[in-house]
């Protein structure tokens, strides 16, 4: 009797608590970050920076008078996990829209769930494939690789550069960068000499490097996430190659310069997201009192930079907080308000959807920066 | 192919080799004297190097102080693994120490990302960074200092090995524990000895190679995996065996990058590996075990 007493107790407290978060109307955003693991560099900003943004907006008073709650799980970057999180997220937990996951290989593996369950997915990660071809219900926030791509290309054309060596990482950054570069060589008339890889962890890369001296580019093209370029702009120092060097997107921040050393970073060339240039920007740019504010409120909140990963998780809730404010909260509304979205200002460009396009930025989502004296400074 | 490239190559290979060589004698001093391989010797690596960084920036020592505090408390590290997680062991058989130091290899990971995060850090080089000219190749001043410091701890473990009693009374036991027992020789203590000198060893291989690779909790696995090739070309010996081991690996990973496809750079080192333990087991320059008859 008495444990029966306790069971009838317990549901009418779950009962109780149940109908009250229904009366108080809260909008329920899910979060499936890799906040632990080998991509936990990704999801640890993503996680943090959707809480301080849930936390700002409830402050606020909420959008239209409901409260907002995220509920944020951590895959661990295991698409495994991040698929049954998805389930949890949607049936469980009742979520309206998903923000995440934080890798390509988790992004693929969740795409079936929504499109089953019919619920939109704001992907942090960069992969291709996660919206093209475009799927109905599934967004991603970070720009294509090949616009990062495509924004040094330009750049070489303009200084007469016809002939690269590429040097990527045999990771998945690497692997799709290569891939996408090649074509995109091919396609602006531009010839590879060298086509060089290097291990995540590798600890040497002169051996590749001296090869490319030796065939002498207009430029060399690398593509990895940190520590790796810093090894290669150290190793090129070395070598004495006074070859142009360019990086990819995926070192723009201050570390790279930092672990590279001030010396031989200099004059190093990469497409940056703005974030991470801000300081650099003209005031009258439209994104910069966005960046600043989100790079000082971060600070503020983490004692650390904010990083243009975090960033991801800032577009992607901006995008569905505009979606909700402007088409109402049920998932099919939240659907149809992001397909289209235009002229949104974030933290990674101006984002422009429509039908066709899920991600929705363009090349103006990059800056040319050069390292000068171990700082950005804007390349026009 | 032109002669400054093959140049560069083999003394970038050196340079690297020196590295693993160092890790790699970590190993076989372990393996002989307690018969085991310890996988945690790569942590050491890592703590190194991690080490030196803070006591650069939080203790704010000049390098020249950081770096044997930094040997310190990672030899310390060693004691304590040794004590806590080798000796306490009822059925100290091989495989189920084996498994101890994998397990020890992921606790001092896991401890060290949640001390030191997930970022990697740089430390400066010792004595700048202007390359030096050799031929038509380059090196850096800290490739010589890995070199020179390289040469140093093996004339030091030659000595020690050879003409000390303790370093007589270990290679005692790596020849025949029982034995050794027997005539009195504190077997225990030489365990906890190897584990001093191996992780010590560990942390200066560690912190000389840091300014040029850089430094985080997880740099050890690589490392310390390239650094087991090295002794298992070698034939698991303490001495300038496995140096060649690891001399040989470097080099062979920089021409096989170089001349053939850096793709392949890893899988030159496994394959080697590979083809050592399927066809001279005993290592490179060992001769075959005969004492089995």
């Amino acid at each position: 009797m008495k444990k029966l007493s306790v069971l009838v107790c317990c549901l009418s407290v779950v009962l109780l608590t149940a109908s009250l978060s229904c009366a108080s109307g809260t909008i329920k955003i899910g979060g499936l970050f890799a906040v632990t693991g080998p991509a936990s560099f990704l999801g640890e900003p993503e996680k943090r920076t959707l809480e301080l943004l849930v936390k700002e907006a409830n402050e606020k008073g909420g959008i239209g008078g409901q409260k907002l709650e995220a509920v944020i799980y951590d895959t661990m970057g295991d698409p495994t996990k991040a698929q049954q999180l998805a389930t949890k997220l949607i049936r469980d937990d009742k979520v309206t829209v998903i923000i995440g996951p934080s890798t390509t290989g988790e992004s693929m593996a969740v795409i079936p769930v929504v499109e089953k369950e019919k619920i939109p997915l704001i992907s942090c990660a960069a992969g291709i494939k996660i919206t093209d071809p475009v799927k109905s219900w599934v967004f991603k926030t970070p720009a294509n690789d090949h616009i990062a791509a495509e924004k040094i290309f330009a750049y070489m054309t303009s200084k007469k550069q016809k002939t690269f060596a590429l040097l990527t990482v045999t990771d998945g950054f690497g692997a799709s960068g290569r891939e996408q570069i090649k074509v995109l060589a091919k396609q602006k008339g531009f010839t590879v000499v060298a086509d060089e890889v290097y291990g995540p962890k590798d600890t040497d890369m002169t051996a590749q490097l001296t090869k490319i001296r030796g065939i002498k580019p207009d430029a060399i093209i690398c593509w990895g996430t940190n520590p790796g370029p810093a090894v290669i702009t150290k190793n090129v120092k070395q070598l004495g190659i006074k070859t142009p060097l360019y990086m990819s997107h995926g070192v723009a921040s201050k570390k790279y310069i930092e672990l590279a050393g001030t010396d031989a970073a200099e004059g190093v060339m990469l497409p940056a997201g703005k974030l991470a240039v801000y300081e650099a920007l003209q005031k009258s740019d439209v994104q910069y009192k966005l960046l600043k504010g989100y790079d000082q409120s971060y600070k503020k909140a983490y004692g650390v930079e904010a990083s243009t990963f975090g960033g991801y998780a800032y577009d992607a809730f901006l995008l569905a907080t505009g979606a909700i404010k402007k088409n109402g909260a049920s998932p099919e509304q939240i659907r149809t308000g992001l397909e289209h979205t235009s002229k949104l200002v974030s933290i990674s460009g101006v984002f422009n959807m429509s039908s066709k396009d899920h991600n929705g930025l363009d090349l103006s989502a990059f800056e040319m920066v050069k390292v000068v004296k171990g700082d950005w400074a804007l390349l026009k | 192919m032109q002669f400054d490239q093959l140049l560069q190559y083999t003394l970038s290979g050196l340079s690297t080799g020196a590295i693993y060589a160092l890790i790699g004698i970590g190993f076989s001093i372990i393996y002989n004297a307690t018969g085991i391989i310890n996988f945690a010797q790569g942590e050491f690596v890592m703590l190194g190097g991690l080490l030196t960084l803070s006591s650069l920036e939080l203790l704010k020592l000049p390098l020249w102080a950081a770096i044997p505090c930094s040997v310190a408390f990672s030899t310390l590290v060693g004691i304590l693994f040794e004590r806590l997680a080798i000796r306490p062991l009822k059925q100290p058989t091989p495989i189920n120490l084996v498994i101890i130091t994998i397990g020890g290899s992921i606790l001092i990971r896991g401890l060290a990302m949640l001390v030191w995060g997930k970022d990697t850090h740089a430390i400066p080089p010792f004595s700048g960074d202007t390359p030096i000219a050799v031929g038509g190749a380059t090196i850096l001043p800290q490739h010589l200092w890995i070199l020179a410091i390289t040469v140093v701890i093996i004339i030091i473990n030659k000595i020690y090995f050879y003409h000390t009693i303790s370093g007589k009374a270990m290679r005692a036991c790596a020849y025949n524990r029982r034995a050794a027992g027997l005539v009195g020789i504190d077997v225990r203590r030489m365990v906890l000895f190897s584990f001093i000198i191996s992780s010590a060893m560990g942390a200066v291989a560690g912190i000389i190679v840091a300014p040029l690779t850089m430094t985080a909790y997880d740099v050890g696995v690589m490392l310390g995996l390239k650094g087991f090739c090295a002794a298992i070309i070698g034939g698991m010996s303490s001495g300038i065996s496995t140096v060649i081991g690891g001399l040989i690996l470097g080099v062979l990973e920089s021409l096989g990058a170089g001349l053939i496809s850096s793709g392949y750079k890893d899988a030159i080192a496994f394959i080697i590996l590979l083809l050592i333990l399927f066809i001279r087991p005993q290592g490179l320059f060992g001769k075959a075990d005969s004492e089995r008859v």
